[in-house]
């Protein structure tokens, strides 16, 4: 038996396809990866856009210089995620026949609006990236709008689609096959709006909380200057406002849940059996469906999930074993996010606090070192939000109609294409990281411009900055 | 007309689109592959950049309009085109995520090393992407890939169609690229590169143009549909692909190198044109017709939707980025001529 095959044999228990597996690793590395890069894309041009007007408007050479920089650093990594978005598109395809054959008409529209979206994105920060004293400045500081505006429409068009994979709409089964198709429904579904929110708003934390950090890392490092202050507190107080209003969202999207998904909630609070009033289990696994190691919390449960001290959260004993999603994957990455989510709230609230009553937290060097891990903090709610919901989903990819298994590939060659994607993404990983951090050596070191060397004495790229 | 056909039409001036202004963007890594030694090609791979380096991204998009409205159009042959042609896809993906980010990481490598680490992977990957690509076109096109998809892994694009059709891709690439590097050299005063690119361009030029013609000789064997039509209705689109091809040969010998980019475009584009009239009216060539691979009527009036907003929005703004790069503020940037 070959690798693939082994492999399958090995790591899958039941009659599933042999394309099953890899598949959904494939799946969850591109899309756990490229939606960091797709953060930046949503969040990252209204920051610098924050900037680039301050910069022109009150002559501000400190955010001028900052906006060069940031948009320098979003050339590299919205290349990287342009690049892994493609990947994600040709997955479709290759990782989930099953659904895209069977329901490509059901959900494509909101993808051929992403497209679009991703269109006026592409093209606008070709022309911001280049246009730098090459147009008039405030034009060139409108080119920034259109691609805020894509980044908007394009979360809403691409959430659209897992909104309705969990709440699908706007189409019949009439004897397994598709009819009565009604793309408009399916993209505006019920689930899309809560469901929007709650990413755009971690986009903002994710690329806030990072960047802010960015500039924490620097004054660690004794360079207290104007440039690291107004670069930690433009993103910081996009994350403020994200961290403060995404618990809200996140609340409201949960209850949600209890109605349309209760298998997932019971996956989310490691509800084993229907409790009336529930409580919060923090933490805990279950093992041969014994939870084991939670610390429970009576009624809080009921209070999160159904908004009452006393009405009952359903268990997971109310569903059919089939249809039971992984319960621990699920119940500790929805408590990561919610808990790491928390965590920030009170930071910012924290920190605000501290300048109001005349403080400065960044004089603090437990803050600073506070502020440098919130960036990876962030990442990592965001990439437990997404595996909660992902997972939670389970056994089904669209919700009580088609099964994963069913959607995916019937090919074992497929841990070929995981093993590459595993090696490439690795790679891609490497290169980000090498460039920024020469770029960020070499702006410290007073090289502005960052001419790249194409050969010795030969002409320098420079066009990106000022010169 | 169909609704169907209208929304094939739509997508296959995606493919157009993307065969040129992708094309001439992929092509570009010929260039840089061929440019010789770090001192040498120095002043080739500068002109590269500025040249690619404010459209790339947007003419890669493209793919991705021709991706969505395949899955959303004809959900079906797209689901059998992917489980059939995994492996060339995937080839041509690893391709598209290399180039992509090796290219924004040359341009800001803070060592020589870097540099050409990432310049020769961005190079090298620009031409194994049309390669692969093309090779999905030919076995599209002749007919080897089965309605119910998870056709043969390999027969299915290892066939002289398939072969000639990556090999067209990357020549035509090239050809294209050729044209507007030496266009561009010569209006941003790089008089010496200029003249090397031309003559580079010319024999790229005549060897696509053998390629593309030879071609038709085992396709006639390999892929009898197809061959059929190319030489029937398609025929004066080829014969239109030939004169321009040449008037591109000689507009690039007297250097008159702004017509010799439109008769590239023209002799490219209709090189594609070529292909999609002989493939018409098969989604899958002898497999399933438009008109039976198309979803849901209510979803392709969706998409014309989404096809007339590309107009009233992506066309001009697609039009200001290329006016901005070809205007005399954004080329008098360049270095000084050496």
């Amino acid at each position: 038996m070959d690798f693939a095959g082994v492999i399958t044999t090995v790591l899958t228990s039941s009659d599933a396809p042999p394309g099953l597996l890899p598949a959904r690793e494939q799946m969850a590395l591109s899309l756990g990866w490229h939606i960091i890069l797709a953060c930046f894309g949503v969040a990252f041009p209204t920051m610098i856009y924050v900037v680039h007007r301050r910069g022109i408007v009150r002559e501000d050479p400190v955010a001028l210089g900052l906006a060069k920089r940031w948009a320098k650093v979003s050339a590299v990594l919205f290349a990287i995620g342009a690049v892994s978005g493609t990947v994600l598109s040709f997955e479709m395809g290759i990782l989930w026949p099953g659904l895209m054959g069977k329901f490509g008409d059901v959900l494509g529209l909101p993808f051929a609006f992403e497209g679009l979206s991703f269109f006026v994105e592409a093209i606008f920060l070709g022309i911001y990236l280049y246009g730098w004293d090459r147009m008039p400045p405030r034009r060139h500081l409108m080119m920034l709008i259109p691609m805020a505006i894509a980044g908007v429409v394009g979360t809403f068009c691409v959430i659209s689609v897992n909104a309705w994979m969990n709440n699908p709409t706007g189409f019949k089964l009439v004897d397994g096959e598709v009819t009565d198709v009604n793309p408009w429904r399916a993209m505006f579904n019920d689930g899309v709006y809560l469901q929007f929110a709650h990413m755009w708003f971690a986009a903002f934390m994710v690329v806030g909380f990072v960047v802010a950090g960015v500039y924490a890392a620097g004054m660690l490092r004794g360079r207290v200057d104007a440039h690291h202050r107004l670069g930690f507190t433009v993103p910081f107080v996009f994350a403020t406002v994200a961290a403060l209003v995404q618990p809200f969202i996140g609340h409201i999207l949960g209850l949600r849940v209890g109605e349309t998904q209760p298998s997932k909630l019971a996956a989310f609070e490691l509800a084993t059996a229907t409790e009336q009033p529930a409580p919060l289990r923090l933490g805990g696994v279950l093992i041969d469906g014994k939870v084991h190691g939670a610390i429970d919390i009576p009624k809080i449960g009921s209070l999160i999930a159904r908004n009452s001290f006393d009405k009952p959260v359903p268990g997971l004993d109310t569903v059919p074993s089939a249809d039971r999603p992984p319960v621990n994957i699920t119940h500790l990455a929805f408590q990561s996010m919610v808990g790491i989510g928390t965590l920030l709230a009170i930071v910012v609230v924290l920190f605000w606090l501290a300048r109001w009553r005349g403080h400065d937290p960044l004089a603090k060097r437990w803050f600073l070192r506070g502020a440098v891990v919130a960036g990876p903090l962030a990442i990592l709610a965001m990439e437990a939000g997404w595996i909660a919901t992902e997972v939670g989903r389970q056994p089904w990819v669209v919700w009580g109609i088609l099964r994963t298994e069913d959607a995916a590939s019937q090919s074992a060659g497929l841990w070929w294409s995981y093993a590459a994607a595993v090696v490439v993404y690795v790679g891609m990983t490497i290169g980000a990281f090498v460039v920024l951090r020469s770029m960020a050596r070499r702006w410290r070191a007073g090289d502005e411009d960052l001419p790249s060397p194409y050969g010795p004495g030969s002409a320098t790229v420079d066009e990106a900055g000022a010169r | 007309m169909s609704l169907a056909v209208v929304v094939a039409i739509a997508m296959f001036a995606g493919i157009v689109l993307y065969a040129l202004f992708g094309g001439a963007d992929f092509g570009s890594g010929f260039f840089d592959l061929t440019a010789g030694g770090s001192e040498r090609g120095g002043e080739l791979r500068v002109l590269i950049d500025h040249s690619i380096g404010p459209v790339w991204e947007a003419n890669h998009v493209w793919l991705i309009y021709i991706l969505v409205i395949w899955w959303t159009g004809f959900p079906e042959t797209f689901a059998a085109a992917t489980t059939t042609l995994t492996l060339p896809l995937a080839l041509a993906l690893v391709g598209i995520v290399l180039r992509g980010a090796s290219f924004a990481f040359r341009k800001y490598s803070a060592t020589l090393a870097q540099a050409r680490l990432f310049g020769a992977v961005f190079a090298g990957s620009s031409l194994i992407t049309p390669f692969f690509l093309g090779a999905a076109a030919g076995a599209v096109a002749s007919g080897r890939v089965p309605a119910e998809g998870n056709g043969d892994q390999l027969s299915s694009w290892m066939h002289p169609t398939s072969l000639f059709g990556g090999l067209i891709a990357v020549g035509t690439c090239a050809f294209l690229a050729g044209v507007f590097l030496t266009a561009d050299a010569a209006r941003s005063g790089h008089g010496s590169l200029s003249e090397t690119l031309r003559i580079r361009t010319i024999g790229v030029g005549v060897v696509t143009g053998i390629v593309v013609f030879a071609a038709l000789v085992p396709i006639k064997h390999d892929s009898p549909t197809l061959s059929d039509r190319l030489l029937g209705p398609a025929a004066p689109v080829i014969v239109v692909s030939a004169l321009a091809g040449l008037a591109t040969l000689i507009l690039l010998y007297v250097r008159r190198f702004s017509q010799a980019r439109l008769a590239a475009v023209v002799a490219v584009a209709a090189v594609v044109i070529g292909w999609g009239v002989a493939q018409y009216p098969w989604m899958l060539v002898d497999e399933v017709k438009i008109s039976a691979a198309a979803g849901a009527d209510a979803t392709l009036a969706g998409l014309l939707v989404v096809v007339g907003l590309a107009g009233v929005i992506v066309v001009p703004a697609l039009t200001y980025l290329f006016w901005l790069t070809q205007s005399e503020r954004w080329t008098e940037s360049h270095e000084p001529a050496g």
